[in-house]
């Protein structure tokens, strides 16, 4: 094989981070089509509450491929996101389907721009990371 | 002096009552100046600004001059000072032409009895044109901005009280008695650039602002420590509102505001929008005047002389043809709820109100379903004369039977909906105790789903069958604890339910009667985002607790009967650089500043906080307008616009003088309600502290007020004590047994209630009004017309000091007056008041005194009266021994005194005077 396994695991991380870079913009679209009054919330919400799980669990996915192939520092950078990851979902409000994002406070200016910042820094962490992969 | 007497005199002047229909409609709006008042004329020459006419008439054949600048609507600055093509003086309310001016106008005459028919109306309307009567403040409506903006020195309560406390600095040690002895505290007043518009502005009980002047940037309200907000009850029954109806209704082109009297005129064909500063153009039809024929002067139109206004809505605000009034009832009758005999109760109310008293035409709709562990439907048809019930067993997956015989035309059924609510509280015998409260709100969804309207559920227990059953999450041990759990939702079915009934228009009330826990914490999503509103009496029963069945049908007679708007929406608008940030009360936000309301009822209340975005430099006043877009329950479509000027102020010492201190304690509680249930009670305490920490150093920093005391603003004087008596209220207080759904619903009153009057019940609900009604003299008392006489006694703070041994008091907390008795009091007083002869024969926990011929009894029921017809649901009465089980209920509300819930006044004002740097 000309492929290792920690090369392998950097090649999935890497495309990986792609799609998550798409998550983190769609996003970041969203919850400015909200603050600009463009779309209804409760639409929103029920189109971005599915794709919060898919992305925390493949965030997850390709940090365990990178733990087996023992790449400790680049687990070590994602920790705090995956630490983030965990808290968050925990405290998301009281509901039965899976996702975050409850239309009834989202219009709140505090959980909306809070929910804006942190579409930002993830943007921010996703692209860098991407590029450490690409060079790692 | 008599305020009533001489006000009924003056509304023979010329501006005919409520109740009577104006003769034309010409004639029939009414100038909200007072017409012809020879006090009107000093303001008028004093101009704030020198008048520099700057439009020249195209023909000088002017009959009189162009009026001085102060009364020109939306002027700054240099005024142009425009001629009239009709003769007669043209500004607004003055003068014979007057009348020609409103000609667009009407009163639609169905609407008249709505607008007549609540109770405080009749003073409120009187008061309306008497500049010199120092009325009553709170029910001053149109005429006590006027009458303020009379410059009448001193002759308004307002001043007089004022003048007693001055404008200096308070240091609160040195005034511990804090409370006045008027039990009315005049909101602050606001002061415009010129007279006309501090005399038009909003009505301070429809729209308030915790500060009577704007700071000109961020860092400013940062240095202030207030939380900046506005209050807003934007339904309110009100005496006189113009209505207009026009083809086009005059917007902003760019952020489509409603025209108003705070826009400037930039000249005849253009004005200036007050909120994002775009000119725009004036069409016609906003100069013609139909009645002369003749293109006359915008300032006379009633959009520019009144910031309350309402608008009857063309086509182009219709999404689909204007609903019916279509009303769905949802009554328990699980064993639980045919035992507390509230059917009866609810029964008995509808019958005496349908059809007539419930707002609606011929096309309203009713239904009524009854629900245990199954759903029971009433088919009503007009064909058969019986209702028929139909029982579907399966809850899990919700069917309507008959959906055509089930929502039915009231005209049509109407002998068959009486023989139903007749028969109704004797049909369900059989011990079910199950609640599928879940699957009935279901099916009341599907049933007005095309149409929309109205549900009231009346619910007495904890839903346990089917979709939405719950748990009891309550834990009774720990009531008194320091922390409290289980405020958030246990599912989230009922917010889901109130989203989808949002989306189609209908309203969930829910009444809750009951008398163990039902977890109104989940239950109250329901109302909280359709709109809604809740109703909560705990312990229900009828025969074992009397008052209850009481207060049900006294409340239920209110709901039934007022105004309601059926697909409403509400938008409020601030001027540029103002944002509103966080939204109080029920209500589903669908944009940032959009609320969707399915139902809009009188005496639903909203806070919003508001942001400062951008620096108001140069920018001399700000605006707030909110306007309701509502289908009466005529089927009209009409808009209500509510428009709130406020000056910009860049000097901290005035911003830290202009706290309106009422609106800041009614935005603070809706801002606790939050922090309770995002953080925990323990963080919203703590907030509250260091509020008035925050607010009493800023002020103690700009002020230098340096020295050993506690100093505060005059305007927030109060802010402490009432601070304290919400911390020591049922939603925030620790360390005593608060039961879970008390808590809550205390909660869910702060967020989503104003309340009628001047946010006067959530404060009375917070600091209760004390009166000594034991020797009640007739010194200051109201003589009404037909010879009554009201004493007025004066309004004791909230503490045991206070309390003689041998006294009586009342006390007033908004829905419940206590009839406290001690045991000491004079037997002859007694005899007087309850024909006993001793203390021990009076009965504890009566709920009405004995109508008696003796002076004192007579004194006493004037006053109770006169106490309820200023409020906009009658209060319950009860009758309170000192000896009483319930005694503890009475101390805990004195809340300057320390008890097992907090420290007292004093103790409270040593620690802020520690903390406070
Ligand atoms: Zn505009």
């Amino acid at each position: 094989m000309v492929f290792s396994l920690p090369a392998f695991s950097y090649m999935i991380a890497l495309i990986v981070d792609a799609f998550l870079i798409f998550f983190a913009i769609f996003h970041i679209i969203a919850f400015d089509e909200l603050k600009t009054d463009y779309k209804n919330p409760i639409d929103q919400c029920n189109s971005l509450n599915p794709l919060v799980l898919p992305e925390y669990l493949m965030h997850m996915a390709f940090n365990l491929l990178l733990l087996i192939s023992g790449e400790w520092v680049t687990v070590l950078i994602n920790a705090p996101l995956i630490a983030y990851h965990v808290l968050r979902y925990k405290n998301r409000p009281m509901m039965s389907s899976p996702g975050l994002y409850d239309p009834t406070s989202i219009m709140n200016a505090d959980t909306l721009s809070k929910c804006q910042r942190e579409g930002w820094i993830k943007l921010g962490f996703y692209v860098f990371s991407f590029f450490f992969y690409l060079y790692g | 002096m008599n305020p009533y007497g001489s006000v009924d005199g003056h509304r023979t002047l010329g501006n005919p009552g409520v109740g009577q229909a104006p003769p034309t409609i010409t004639h029939s709006f009414q100038p909200l100046q007072p017409v012809g008042s020879p006090t009107r004329l000093p303001d008028v020459v004093q101009p704030p600004m020198p008048p520099t006419p700057s439009f020249r008439p195209p023909q000088p054949q002017v009959v009189q001059q162009g009026p001085p600048v102060g009364l020109y609507p939306g002027t700054q600055g240099p005024q142009p000072s425009y001629p009239s093509p009709v003769s007669g003086p043209p500004f607004p309310g003055y003068g014979q032409n007057a009348p020609q001016a409103m000609a667009p106008q009407q009163y639609p005459p169905q609407q008249q009895p709505l607008y007549g028919s609540y109770p405080t109306d009749a003073p409120v309307q009187a008061s309306t044109i008497n500049p010199m009567q120092p009325q009553q403040p709170r029910q001053g409506y149109w005429g006590d901005v006027n009458q303020l903006s009379q410059g009448m020195a001193g002759m308004s309560v307002n001043q007089g009280f004022n003048a007693g406390w001055g404008v200096a600095p308070i240091d609160l040690l040195q005034n511990r008695h804090i409370i006045p002895p008027n039990p009315v505290i005049e909101p602050p007043k606001i002061t415009l650039q010129n007279e006309y518009w501090s005399s038009v502005n909003c009505e301070s009980d429809i729209f308030r602002c915790t500060m009577t002047k704007i700071p000109e940037t961020s860092g400013l309200l940062q240095k202030c420590r207030l939380p900046l907000g506005i209050l807003i009850h934007p339904f309110k029954d009100l005496p006189r509102l113009p209505v207009v109806q026009c083809n086009t209704i005059v917007r902003c082109r760019a952020c489509r505001t409603y025209i108003n009297p705070f826009v400037h005129f930039i000249d005849k064909r253009r004005w200036k929008c007050n909120l994002c500063f775009r000119s725009n153009d004036v069409p016609d039809e906003f100069l013609f005047d139909p009645k002369s024929s003749t293109y006359g002067d915008p300032g006379r139109r009633p959009e520019l002389q009144s910031a309350t206004i309402e608008f009857i809505a063309p086509s182009e605000y219709m999404l689909r043809p204007p609903q019916p009034a279509a009303y769905v009832f949802l009554l328990d009758v699980s064993w639980n709820a045919v035992q507390s005999g509230y059917l009866k109760i609810v029964c008995d109310t509808l019958l005496a109100h349908l059809p007539d008293r419930l707002p609606g035409d011929s096309r309203t709709l009713v239904s009524f379903i009854a629900f245990n562990s199954a759903l029971h439907f009433f088919a009503l048809s007009p064909e058969c004369s019986r209702p028929k019930l139909m029982t579907v067993k399966d809850v899990d997956d919700v069917f309507l039977p008959t959906p055509d015989t089930l929502l039915v035309n009231l005209a049509e059924i109407g002998s068959c909906v009486e023989d139903l609510l007749t028969q109704l509280p004797m049909m369900f015998n059989e011990p079910d105790a199950g609640n599928a409260l879940g699957a009935a709100l279901q099916a009341a969804h599907k049933l007005l789903g095309p149409i929309g309207g109205r549900v009231t559920v009346f619910q007495t227990q904890l839903p346990d069958v089917g979709p939405g059953a719950l748990k009891s999450r309550e834990d009774p041990n720990q009531r008194a604890g320091k922390d409290v759990h289980n405020l958030n939702p246990a599912t989230d079915f009922y917010k889901k339910l109130a989203l989808d009934c949002s989306a189609q228009q209908i309203c969930v009330d829910l009444w809750l009667l009951s008398g163990q826990y039902a977890d109104l914490a989940t239950l109250s999503g329901i109302s909280k985002f359709s709109g809604g509103c809740i109703h909560y009496i705990p312990g229900f029963h009828v025969t074992r607790f009397p008052l209850s069945g009481e207060k049900l049908e006294a409340e239920l007679g209110r709901y039934l009967s007022r105004k309601i708007g059926f697909e409403a929406v509400m938008r409020v608008r601030c001027t540029r650089g103002l944002a509103v940030h966080t939204f109080h009360g029920n209500f589903f936000v669908r944009s940032t500043d959009l609320l969707s309301l399915p139902n809009v009822n009188p005496d639903a209340g909203f806070g919003m906080q508001v942001v400062i975005e951008e620096a108001l430099t140069g920018v001399q006043n700000a605006c707030f307008q909110a306007a309701v877009l509502y289908t009466s329950s005529k089927g009209e479509r009409r808009i209500r616009v509510h428009t709130l000027c406020l000056p910009v102020s860049g000097s901290l010492p005035q911003l830290l003088h202009s706290v309106d201190q009422e609106a800041v304690v009614g935005l603070l509680a809706k801002m606790a309600v939050d922090r309770t249930v995002t953080a925990s009670l323990t963080d919203a305490r703590e907030a509250f502290v260091n509020m008035v920490v925050d607010m009493l150093s800023a002020f103690r920093a700009a002020e230098g007020g340096g020295g050993m005391g506690l100093t505060s603003a005059p305007n927030a004087r109060l802010i402490p004590v009432y601070v304290l008596a919400l911390m020591k209220s049922v939603a925030f207080r620790v360390g005593t047994s608060t039961k879970l759904d008390d808590r809550v619903f205390s909660m869910c009153q702060m967020k989503a209630s104003f309340t009628s009057l001047p946010l006067a019940d959530l404060i009375l609900m917070v600091y209760p009004c004390l009166y000594p009604v034991h020797n009640m003299s007739d010194e200051d008392a109201i003589v009404e017309s037909d010879g009554e006489i009201i004493p007025q006694p004066p309004r004791l703070p909230l503490t045991y000091e206070r309390i003689d041994s041998g006294g009586v008091y009342l006390m007033d907390s908004g829905d419940k007056l206590t009839f406290y008795v001690c045991r000491a009091i004079n037997p002859a007083w007694i005899l007087a008041v309850f024909n006993v002869h001793h203390f021990s024969h009076i009965q504890d926990g009566a709920i009405d005194l004995p109508e008696l011929d003796t002076r004192e009894s007579k004194r006493v029921r004037s006053f109770l009266g006169h106490l309820q017809a200023q409020k906009f649901m009658p209060a319950t009465l009860v009758v309170m021994r000192e000896d009483s089980k319930d005694r503890m209920d009475f101390v805990h509300r004195l809340v300057e005194d320390k008890s097992d819930c907090g420290s007292s006044y004093y103790e409270f004002l040593q620690m802020l005077k520690g903390l406070v740097k």
